[in-house]
């Protein structure tokens, strides 16, 4: 037998096998209103909105939206409400401390990513400083994203979620606290020895291996109260959050663990591991924590249940059985086994179903109530995320195409993507959850409601200069360089406009960011009029 | 789903499944690969130079893996042969690298096998590529008043050399262009080598 056959009928094997996997799990797959989407809700709750994000006036546009004008006269479970509160107190401590950190990682990223932007298009700038190198602080900037603010911030509202989605208390929230103290520690350790020139040699594997071992550690820690949350739960249906949170806090270790195995991968085969490892930390990490996140906050804020849920199983067992082996495409022409490189193009293209299982529950869920989406930061942010999460998967199966990955490898549209990736998706959702999350923490409003509108506007428009900016310059960047009758420098010389920018779009952005830390510091530090009534709690017309 | 060991267990399982063909099946594939007979092992001082490489983060611009002439003309640019996995034998870490923002440095041994060149250029790009968006290095560089014996000195066009004085590689420079002059790939490979 060839290889094509090979790969053909085990290909056609395992999608067979997995799909008798789901259907066992739940064969009514297609119901319309699913009774585990209920599991976030008190009883007699749907039909309420909540959003402790929103201004009192907001949060009552958004009622009048939701229940299209007319009176809803359910009452919600008053003790369940209660119950909630208690819970929430139990996260808070916890939650409030992954964001603080994630908050700092966010703006120093973004200075560190202004300033690589800025030196591709000056190259002569403060090149006399060894860790203000393009190549340094670069790095500096991917490896805060990657393991400070990313990561903090999925931590810190995973943790806040744990104990409304279990209706429990938080268990072993100390441990998490330790874990952010041990993870952050090497982390900083890790960044300082990146801008001294120490370090692994490989993209997304930077950090050197004896403190990524303090990292496992850290997340493993981190990892506990999700288990031991688990144990004490009272709700009997494991919400679709629950999943993607539970499986990806399993598989970061693992990645981890492997990747960073010291002596144990050689030559070729450490490039097939380093991209099965950078592609599976966006995948198996970030995207389910993001989604895990987009899963709970959209329905809650609307008082809507997600639409078609059962779809949800469909679309996390397909992405965590082909996300996992999508990595290769990263290696496309490359000397590596071509099987493998065949293999993960076949699954990047497969990535479509769960993307369109996701798609299809955002929009069926959001049907009739996108005038909500204005009147909610939250679901602005979060809204605004789960499309571009659509976008970037499937821009991403299409780039993984060998003619297109033909252009687009080894180009700046490679960058614009990923951009698209963990920043319009994982990250706007990121900061919708916390404008939702933060008053429930600090028992305090968000002091100026303005400002969010400011946040909003500047990465939106900042992200939209950056991409679509990068994304051209890749594309003549690509096609320069694949034309033969041209000279490389004409591949680098086009890109100059399009490279600007970015420093412009990233300019935008980064102002957004500190705009967006001012206000969260202002909110931490409980300064501005002192709001702390009813819309926190849930009831936006109650006195 | 009500199951948690359901869950984990099958987010184990498509895990393993996902390391297996990316990681393990390579693994086993790969770990009987040669180095190409004419392939030698870095010298002392070319390690250094790759160490220097991967501090600088030189990979993040440049690749080094020349695409097949079915693909892309990188041949034809200089930048030589699509190379087998032998090729990386002495590579620890890999440095495929997946940008090009520069060219290809697979073959930069073969295409400028000039110390000056490498030296001049690792300290001001521009003066010998104008437009190039390549930092310079000056850290790795020391001005001096006048070359002591054994001094590197720096031969730089005249617009970019310095007023007064002479600029001197430091042994990291001379060791990461020593580095970069023993990437040469140019040797054949027989047929058999190609991976599949």
């Amino acid at each position: 037998m060839d290889t094509v056959t090979i790969l053909l009928s085990s290909f056609i094997l395992s999608v067979t096998g997995l799909l008798v996997f789901i259907w066992s799990l739940r064969r009514k797959l297609f119901e319309r209103n699913a009774k585990g989407a209920r599991a976030i809700f008190a009883a007699g709750e749907i039909g309420h909105i909540e959003d402790p994000g929103a201004t009192r006036a907001g949060a009552q546009a958004l009622q009048r939206v939701v229940a299209h004008g007319g009176a809803d006269h359910t009452q919600p479970d008053q003790g369940a409400l209660h119950a909630r509160l208690e819970a929430d107190r139990t996260s808070a401590q916890p939650a409030f401390i992954f964001l603080c950190c994630a908050v700092v990682w966010l703006v120093l990223a973004s200075f560190a990513g202004l300033t690589s932007s800025l030196k591709l298009h000056n190259p002569d700038w403060l090149t006399n400083t060894p860790w203000l190198t393009f190549g340094r602080i670069r790095t500096l900037h991917l490896n805060v994203v990657a393991y400070g603010w990313a990561p903090m911030a999925s931590f810190g509202i995973a943790i806040w979620m744990l104990p409304r989605l279990l209706k429990t208390k938080l268990a072993g929230g100390r441990y998490a606290m330790l874990g952010a103290v041990l993870w952050n520690a090497a982390l900083i350790a890790g960044l300082v020895c990146i801008g001294n020139g120490i370090n692994d040699g490989m993209e997304w594997l930077e950090i050197p291996w004896q403190l990524g071992l303090l990292i496992v550690a850290g997340g493993a820690m981190i990892g506990l109260p999700l288990i031991l949350t688990l144990h004490r739960r009272t709700e009997k249906h494991l919400y679709v959050s629950i999943w993607y949170m539970g499986a990806a806090l399993f598989w970061f270790p693992i990645l981890f663990v492997v990747a960073k195995f010291p002596g144990l991968h050689f030559g070729v085969e450490q490039a097939t591991m380093n991209w099965w490892f950078g592609h599976n930390v966006l995948g198996l990490f970030y995207t389910p924590m993001a989604l895990a996140t987009t899963y709970y906050f959209l329905p809650k804020v609307l008082g809507r249940p997600i639409q078609s849920y059962n779809l949800s199983l469909l679309g996390f067992w397909a992405l965590a059985f082909f996300y996992g082996q999508v990595g290769g495409h990263h290696l496309i022409g490359g000397p590596v086994p071509e099987w493998m490189v065949t293999l993960s193009i076949v699954q990047s293209v497969m990535m479509i179903v769960p993307v369109l299982a996701f798609t299809t529950n955002q929009l069926l869920t959001l049907r009739g109530v996108l005038a909500a989406i204005p009147h909610s930061p939250t679901l602005r942010f979060i809204a605004l995320g789960g499309l571009m999460y659509t976008l970037s998967s499937i821009q991403g199966s299409f780039e993984a195409l060998r003619s297109i990955n033909t252009i687009t490898h080894f180009t700046h549209f490679t960058v614009a993507h990923a951009h698209l990736g963990l920043y319009g998706f994982v990250t706007m959702v990121m900061f919708g959850a916390i404008y939702f999350v933060m008053p429930r923490i600090m028992a305090w409003e968000w002091p100026y409601p303005r400002l969010i509108e400011w946040h909003f506007w500047l990465v939106v428009v900042g992200f939209a200069i950056y991409f679509v900016g990068l994304t051209i310059g890749g594309i003549l960047q690509g096609l320069a360089m694949v034309d033969a009758t041209r000279p490389f420098m004409d591949s680098v010389t086009v890109t100059l406009p399009y490279l600007e920018a970015r420093s412009v779009g990233g300019t935008l952005m980064t102002a957004g960011h500190l705009v967006f830390a001012f206000h969260f510091a202002a909110m931490a530090l409980r300064y501005g009029p002192k709001r702390t009534g009813s819309v926190i709690l849930g009831n936006p017309f109650a006195a | 789903m009500e199951n948690e060991f359901k869950l984990i267990s099958g987010a184990l399982v498509t895990l393993a499944v996902s390391a297996s063909a990316l990681v393990v099946l390579p693994y086993f594939q790969l770990q009987s690969v040669q180095p190409p007979q004419k392939l030698k092992d870095y010298s002392p001082e070319e390690a250094r130079g790759r160490q220097q490489y991967i501090s600088e983060g030189c990979v993040y611009c440049h690749s080094q893996q020349p695409r097949d002439a079915s693909q892309a003309p990188d041949a034809k640019r200089g930048w030589g042969r699509a190379p087998v996995p032998g090729d990386y034998y002495y590579d620890k870490p890999h440095l495929l690298g997946t940008m090009r923002t520069g060219p290809d440095l697979f073959n930069i041994g073969a295409r400028q096998p000039s110390i000056d060149w490498q030296l001049g250029h690792l300290y001001q790009p521009r003066a010998y590529t104008p437009n190039s968006i390549m930092p310079g290095f000056p850290y790795l560089f020391e001005l001096k008043a006048q070359a002591a014996a054994g001094d590197k000195v720096v031969t730089l066009p005249p617009a970019f050399a310095p007023a007064k004085g002479v600029i001197v590689a430091k042994p990291e420079a001379i060791a990461l262009a020593k580095y970069l002059l023993s990437l040469d790939h140019t040797y054949p490979i027989p047929d058999a080598a190609q991976a599949k």
